[in-house]
């Protein structure tokens, strides 16, 4: 699909009345937004922060064309994460600029409504005409909760309809209240909202509770299914052991599941490259689309499928309610290493990758615990890493089994993980105890939905929003780059009866030979130097960077052809110490780029430069001294 | 009416239902300047008169906690919940 062209399609007169949603976290919110406005919808940022905006545009009954905006989850408008601030400047209309909501639809899970009507009663003070849509109601109806809503509307004050987003239809009784309300819209008055106090958010919470004992009989009974499902996941020791088992699963699947599509994109990037080879063209332009462009975006794609399926696992257990449950199992033990509970989720996103799992970290309130969380976020081994430890420790480790049963080449890999992990804590645990000395942790408060099975429709909106970015960066940032060390590779061309492969003759191997005394004592060659340069715009361009050093020759089996190269020419303490460099090196623009935003500051993308870039060094010069003193 | 013991929600084992009586704040040991754990202790339903009760423990030292207040069920370490005293509320 064409996102582009289907968003001019369906641009509107600039005029379209704006509603936002607002509502609790875990509502059902972006369900509902999902089921309104389907693949009609847009997702960018609010200017100068990296909080996501989506806005969708949807058509009602009355052929009333509408921009729907979904904001980030609250309890509250008194805001403490970035999130949670632009939920309320767009609530109350401080985003002059931008979208300026008409209409405030507060959405309330109808099985949980207590937390939400309270946010229903503050909403109503913003001065803006306010309307309740209580979600979920086929799940409340089965649970035996009876909502009365001409009740809860005259106890409220505000219109209430209700909502059933995943099933057709379902919103109709919501689009068609909206059609009414616009028809004869007060103007919004001046807003009288101010931060609540305990007190007042004290007696709102009453004033919402007496409101809930005259409108909706329930029984507060747990729902049975959640509750016995806790029994198991919330145990002490049998949570932890399905949440490890949870995660060797993810991997294996990251890993195993993916490997056909991987070929297959694989061998579609060797074709391209053989046709352009087998091509007319000139030579120096063969090479530039063969060994620069297809070689090298295809390096990338490669991992696309890597990445879906990790983006899978996280999307399903987040709309199981299952993330929340992990925060809680793991926040001691991550606790103990100074970093907060919530920060589990974003780590565990930096494993396909260090940029959404850094702007993941939105979820953690406090200033102090999010950017110990960003700072450590790229020591998570990123799938960027997998195909350069994978082409070292081809190269290098024997294919034997020790023990009798585990891989020795698994080993080191599974090494190569826990040592970023290791380190990502040890890093942490420094920065708590140097840094923020004596401040004390913000409270880990988080709750803990009902579960609820995921809807395939939000699933794969979810996981296309991930898909794309990922292909917009590998066509953009990374596509560049690769042209660049093509060029570097390439220029000046070697002199007539050259001896010597023709990138010795190039900029590439000057820039190398220059760095050479700097890395000389962690064992790298020159050719080292040069991969390194252009993995700096993305890791994992480092093995087509080796693969256009040692041989400019791209398509079927070069991964193959590059081990071999460098198996014959690297010593064993060098292949080491490049393993080691890799788990900690900032070898990415893209990260170093998305923490600048995220913190706001080049001062933190500096730091994070330079400790990674000192442990780096510090790693690959203790490994490659240790391993040729042993006769490596 | 007799006044009922009161005890921290903090001290509470697993299993334990009761009614929240008052929110002391200051028996926090927390980051969080009082007023400011008691506005977000409020915002998730922690309000006097609410029914809770302790669903699950952590494995390191008991904690966190999951309690359900009312109808919703939060998370959150003993030391916030320290902030929270409970009358015990025999099983019915």
């Amino acid at each position: 699909m064409n996102a582009g062209a289907t968003l001019a399609s369906v641009a509107a007169p600039a005029v379209a009345p704006v509603i936002a949603l607002v509502g609790n976290p875990n509502c059902g919110k972006t369900a509902l937004f999902n089921a309104l406005t389907g693949s009609r919808q847009k997702v960018a940022n609010y200017p100068g922060v990296t909080v996501e905006k989506k806005v969708g545009r949807l058509t009602t009954p009355a052929r009333r064309v509408l921009q729907i905006v979904d904001l980030p989850g609250t309890y509250s408008l008194r805001a403490r994460s970035p999130d949670e601030e632009i939920t309320r400047d767009v609530v109350l209309g401080r985003l002059k600029s931008d979208v300026n909501p008409d209409l405030i639809v507060c959405v309330g899970d109808a099985s949980n409504l207590r937390l939400a009507l309270r946010l229903a009663l503050e909403l109503k003070r913003v001065g803006r005409p306010v309307m309740l849509s209580l979600n979920m109601m086929d799940i409340a109806r089965k649970r035996g909760v009876e909502i009365d809503l001409e009740r809860l509307s005259r106890e409220l004050g505000v219109p209430v309809v209700q909502s059933v987003a995943v099933r057709r239809g379902g919103t109709d009784a919501l689009l068609g209240e909206i059609d009414r309300l616009l028809e004869d819209l007060p103007l919004a008055k001046v807003a009288d909202w101010h931060a609540p106090d305990a007190g007042e958010l004290r007696g709102a919470q009453r004033e919402a509770d007496r409101v809930l004992r005259a409108a909706v009989k329930s029984s507060g009974e747990r729902d049975r299914g959640t509750a016995a499902v806790d029994a198991v996941l919330l145990h002490p020791v049998a949570g932890l052991v399905v949440l490890l088992a949870l995660l060797f699963v993810m991997f294996q699947a990251v890993f195993a599941w993916a490997r056909p599509l991987m070929d297959l994109i694989q061998e579609g990037f060797a074709w391209l490259g053989t046709m352009v080879g087998a091509s007319p063209l000139p030579d120096l332009l063969k090479s530039f689309f063969k060994d620069g462009l297809i070689s090298g975006v295809g390096s990338v794609i490669v991992f696309l499928p890597q990445i879906v399926i990790l983006f899978f696992f996280i999307l399903v257990l987040e709309d199981l309610g299952y993330m929340a449950r992990a925060a809680f199992l793991m926040d001691r033990i991550m606790g103990g290493a100074g970093l907060h509970g919530r920060a589990f989720i974003p780590l565990l996103s930096s494993f396909a990758c260090a940029i959404p799992g850094i702007m993941s970290t939105r979820v953690i309130d406090d200033r102090r615990d999010r950017l110990t969380t960003i700072l450590v976020a790229p020591l998570m081994t990123c799938s960027a890493r997998i195909p350069v430890y994978t082409l070292i420790i081809g190269a290098f480790i024997p294919d034997r089994e020790v023990w009798g049963f585990v891989g020795l080449q698994g080993l080191v890999m599974f090494g190569l993980y826990a040592t970023g992990i290791a380190g990502a804590l040890a890093v942490s645990f420094v920065i708590k105890r140097v840094f923020w000395h004596g401040v004390p942790g913000e409270p880990f408060m988080l709750e803990l939905p009902d579960y609820k099975l995921p809807r395939v429709k939000s699933l794969a909106i979810g996981l296309w929003t991930r898909a794309t970015i990922f292909l917009k960066r590998a066509g953009t940032t990374i596509a560049s780059m690769m042209v660049l060390i093509w060029f570097l590779a390439s220029f000046p061309r070697p002199p007539e009866g050259a001896t010597e492969p023709a990138i010795s003759y190039s900029l590439a191997a000057m820039i190398g030979s220059l760095l050479q005394p700097l890395t000389e004592p962690l064992g790298f060659n020159w050719q080292i130097n040069v991969a390194l340069i252009p993995g700096m715009a993305a890791r994992e361009v480092a093995v087509g960077a080796l693969g256009t050093i040692y041989a400019i020759d791209g398509g079927e089996g070069a991964a193959d052809k590059i081990g071999q190269a460098i198996a014959g020419q690297w010593s064993l303490a060098t292949a080491l110490a490049l393993l080691a460099w890799y788990v900690f090196a900032p070898q990415c623009a893209s990260t170093l780029a998305v923490i600048r935003r995220e913190t706001g500051s080049w001062k933190w993308m500096w730091v994070t430069f330079a400790y990674m870039l000192v442990l780096a060094y510090a790693a690959a010069l203790a490994t490659n001294q240790i391993a040729r003193a042993l006769g490596a | 009416m007799t006044a009922k013991p009161t005890i921290a929600l903090g001290d509470a084992r697993v299993g334990f239902r009761g009614r929240i009586h008052e929110l002391a704040v200051d028996r926090a040991g927390t980051g969080l300047p009082g007023p400011e754990l008691e506005r977000r202790l409020i915002e998730l339903g922690f309000v006097e008169g609410a029914d809770v009760e302790l669903l699950h423990q952590g494995l390191f030292g008991g904690d966190p906690i999951a309690v359900r207040v009312a109808h919703t069920t939060i998370a959150l370490r003993r030391r916030e919940a320290m902030a929270i005293l409970v009358t015990a509320v025999p099983p019915s």
